[in-house]
């Protein structure tokens, strides 16, 4: 019964797909309900413009702006770190390196991308800060600066793995037309590789942002566990990501208004992060420049 | 005094020799057409009289190469500054993912040109010269990608142009067009004669023998015969000449 048997393996194969939906409905479907039990309690204006995050205190306030503001102020310092280097490295490999030089350092910048978050957010409160301390006298231990600029190292592979991988994809003719008008590479790589490549690029900065927002064990480890509505990189902070982990891993009653917290901020972190994807997405289809 | 000449050439791509003892003087403001069969080498050489081979790693070459009589292979020769008395036109159209407009500038702003007389000045000489002008006079700030394939070519013609070359190296330029952008192109060769030296490959027998002053016949990596253009296609002195251009091989 050969026929019996493919439509076995078929069923099999779509159910398999099947599950990663219903996955993805599920945690919708829970953060949602929980969320909406929260939004009962708590005004979704009180929760847009509070400016203090107390949910675990007695006086109780459940804005969410100093958590957003952590969550920025991290993920911006990380980008400020990490496009320059990245989009240089990926200029480097594409425009100038020999083929030898590429195939060491892309596996190389392939472990930076495997190495534990965990790992870095020691690196950070073990080496980076330490080191910021000698420079800047007056930071505290815990802070947004060190935490974002190792978030931005890790974030360095991703950005010049799509960088590269956008520069590669525009066509040889183009770097042949400017160096046959006499630019030189400096000139070529940046006044027509990077701009033709410019979607591309453009995408590894959303997603890289992306990554940064939802990042995690980093900001726990390192920025402090303050929620805090400032821009100042030097003092401890809290984003969204350790708030949660702040909550799940301590003694809060479950069903709890405090416990349903977490659930409104991943809800405000599902909603950055699926803007950011579809902002990408849309980009790389508008922007994508066609090449035959 | 020849404008371009190639005295004693050899190539190699590794330890392949593509091109064998390659002499040639070529006349200033005439159009010279290499031909030949795939893979004879006439692309390659056409490439050593603006340095396009440099960036081939596994690229050598021994003999000189002379523009107005100086070796461009000589160490004191600055490539980029090479390059813009050499202008290049190539097989498939490359116009810049930019505005027609920045397209044609970009020689200009590379060189740190900023004046904006100077370069709109500049975009309407090169496209009239490029017989583009009328087509996009209304449209500079469009893309460039936006121009059917033909127009493109053109407007790569006017972008090399732009910069003021004195020799204009094309390989195969219409090759990828349509028969009436191709006689559009070919008319345009005619007219740029006069100011400039001329060198095209092509695959196209009658394209040669319609623009160009004079041919030369490569074949496995050498050069068989260079004549008038006349005598290359009605009394060729090599046997194998004979049978290329006839059409019994190639």
């Amino acid at each position: 019964m050969p026929r019996l048997k493919e439509k076995i393996i078929v069923t099999g194969l779509a159910s398999a797909a099947i599950v990663t939906i219903l996955t993805t409905i599920g945690i919708i479907w829970v953060l949602l309900s929980q969320t909406i039990e929260f939004f009962s309690d708590v005004s979704l204006f009180d929760f847009l413009t509070d400016t203090q995050w107390t949910p675990l205190f007695a006086d109780k306030h459940f804005g969410i702006l100093p958590l957003v503001a952590g969550t920025f102020l991290t993920t911006f310092i990380a980008i400020l770190v990490a496009l320059p280097i990245g989009l240089t490295i990926a200029v480097y490999l594409n425009e100038y390196a020999p083929k030898s030089f590429r195939k060491i350092v892309k596996p190389l910048l392939e472990i930076l991308a495997a190495v534990p978050t965990v790992v870095y957010g020691f690196f950070a409160l073990a080496v980076i800060t330490p080191f910021l301390q000698m420079l800047i006298p007056g930071m505290a231990g815990f802070n947004a600066l060190s935490a974002g600029i190792v978030m931005g190292i890790m974030i360095i592979p991703l950005i010049t793995s799509l960088s590269e991988d956008a520069l590669f994809a525009v066509p040889m003719s183009l770097r042949e037309a400017s160096y046959g008008m006499g630019s030189t590479r400096l000139q070529t790589a940046f006044k027509v590789m990077v701009p033709a490549a410019s979607s591309g690029i453009i995408v590894s900065v959303i997603l890289g942002i992306s990554r940064a927002i939802g990042e995690t064990m980093i900001v726990a480890i390192a920025a402090g566990q303050q929620p805090r509505l400032t821009l100042n990189p030097l003092v401890p902070i809290e984003t969204i990501t350790t708030y949660i982990v702040q909550v799940s891993t301590g003694d809060v009653a479950h069903g709890s208004l405090e416990y349903r917290t977490i659930f409104a901020a991943g809800m405000a972190l599902f909603v950055f992060t699926f803007i950011l994807n579809n902002i990408s997405y849309w980009v790389k289809k508008k922007f994508q420049e066609k090449y035959e | 005094m020849d404008k371009l000449e190639a005295k004693n050439v050899n190539v190699f791509y590794g330890l392949n020799k593509v091109i064998n003892d390659v002499s040639i003087s070529i006349k200033p403001n005439s159009v010279t057409a290499f031909i030949g069969p795939s893979g004879c080498g006439k692309s390659t050489f056409l490439r050593l009289f603006n340095r396009m081979n440099d960036y081939i790693d596994i690229f050598k070459m021994e003999g000189k190469v002379e523009i107005d009589g100086k070796n461009i292979y000589d160490k004191a020769i600055r490539v980029e500054e090479l390059r813009k008395k050499v202008g290049m036109v190539f097989q498939k159209p490359n116009p810049f993912p930019k505005t027609i407009y920045e397209n044609i500038v970009y020689g200009l702003r590379i060189q740190g040109i900023k004046d904006k007389n100077i370069l709109d000045e500049t975009v309407e000489k090169s496209l009239k010269q490029a017989a583009l002008w009328e087509e996009v006079k209304d449209k500079l700030k469009n893309s460039a990608l936006a121009l059917s394939g033909g127009q493109q070519q053109r407007l790569c013609i006017a972008r090399t142009l732009a910069v003021e070359p004195t020799v204009i190296l094309m390989d195969e330029p219409a090759s990828a067009l349509d028969p009436i952008s191709s006689a559009k192109v070919e008319e345009l060769i005619y007219e740029l004669k006069n100011n400039y030296t001329i060198v095209i490959v092509t695959h196209n027998m009658q394209q040669a023998a319609r623009v160009s002053d004079t041919t030369a016949f490569f074949y496995m990596g050498e050069l068989i015969e260079h004549d008038s253009t006349k005598i290359i296609f009605t009394n060729p002195k090599n046997e194998r000449t004979q049978n290329y251009v006839t059409g019994r091989f190639g």
